[in-house]
């Protein structure tokens, strides 16, 4: 997914000279127009930062770097990883990780260096946090509720 | 079953209609906030975004004084409004700093001649690296950090004329 603005962003105008002397119904000149317009910019210039779309040398650590990144979240695009995400800061963030593991630091640490500025929000790895305990539980109290329900059953059926 | 356990599963029914209700009139916030808010400023140093102008790194911001950090871009829309806005605080005596994000020496230069030029310092961040290490997510965002280099508000968004009382107001409690 491609990074939206913050505020509001216009298409550019396009000049309907030639096409409007085509398209009588002005939804369908809309419709051109809004084909062939251009969303305003909303990314820089520069190019993707050196790691961002390049395997590390070592496989092995371009496998741990790549592992991290599928667990890290888009801060732009919030429901794709970092390692999914075409937004220019995702990129940076991939540089980032390839970058700190290339120089032998621990993907664990950065997932935690990263973490303390955007809290868990950050991480899709599951936590063991509190705030976690009612979706671990659930399972089991569904799976017990379940038993009960199917133990009650059986032995209405055999009276 | 008895007559009461029957009505269950309604009642389940109408406390999941309550929370889509209430989650779709309270929409939940999607900004994410920097946890680093009464933290020290992270350590950088960046170069300087044009020439002529001194570059950012954060031991300037341990000064006693606090100051205004603003992420901005020449490619960020939102900003050229907010330059306004900063030029107002900087009439108020704000001192204010700046870091481009993945931005040029000459486009920085034409953005601050076309829009104004409110900053004390800029550095340049062209690989987001201290907007990352500031739990930064976009452009533009802005950070008080007081007189001993801790931060003690993050703006996210730009800062809006309607803004302006209450920024500076964070600044005074920053002192």
């Amino acid at each position: 997914m491609k990074p939206s603005l913050r505020g509001a962003s216009k298409g550019r105008r396009g000049n309907p000279a030639g096409l409007l002397r085509f398209a009588r119904d002005d939804s369908l000149a809309f419709a051109i127009l809004l084909a062939l317009s251009s969303p305003l910019l909303a990314d820089s210039d520069l190019p993707p930062a050196y790691w961002s779309n390049r395997q590390l040398p070592d496989a092995h650590q371009e496998a741990k770097a790549e592992a991290l990144m599928e667990q890290i979240r888009c801060l732009v695009c919030q429901g794709q990883s970092i390692a999914d995400s075409d937004a220019e800061l995702a990129g940076d963030m991939r540089d980032l990780v390839r970058r700190r593991i290339a120089a032998g630091e621990n993907p664990a640490a950065i997932r935690s260096w990263l973490i303390q500025r955007y809290g868990t929000w950050i991480s899709y790895k599951p936590t063991a946090e509190p705030a976690a305990w009612p979706l671990w539980l659930l399972p089991i109290a569904l799976l017990v509720a379940g038993g009960l329900l199917v133990l009650r059953r059986v032995k209405v059926r055999r009276r | 079953m008895s007559p009461t356990l029957r009505f269950v599963p309604l009642g389940l029914l109408l406390l999941l209609l309550a929370a889509l209700v209430w989650r779709l009139a309270t929409p939940a916030d999607t900004n994410v906030h920097s946890r680093l808010e009464g933290q020290p400023l992270p350590a950088f140093a960046l170069p300087a975004g044009i020439p002529g102008k001194p570059a950012l790194a954060s031991t300037d911001f341990a000064s006693g004084k606090p100051r205004l950090l603003n992420i901005f871009a020449s490619w960020c829309v939102p900003c050229i409004a907010e330059a306004k806005v900063l030029e107002t605080l900087t009439q108020a005596g704000v001192e204010v700093d700046g870091i481009a994000i993945r931005d040029k020496p000459e486009e920085i230069a034409n953005f601050l001649q076309r829009n104004g030029d409110p900053y004390a310092r800029i550095g340049s961040d062209a690989q987001s690296r201290v907007q990352i290490a500031l739990g930064s997510s976009g452009v533009p965002e802005s950070f008080i950090i007081d007189g001993r280099g801790i931060i003690r508000y993050q703006h996210i968004g730009s800062i809006e004329s309607d803004d302006v009382p209450m920024i500076l107001s964070k600044l005074e409690e920053a002192k």
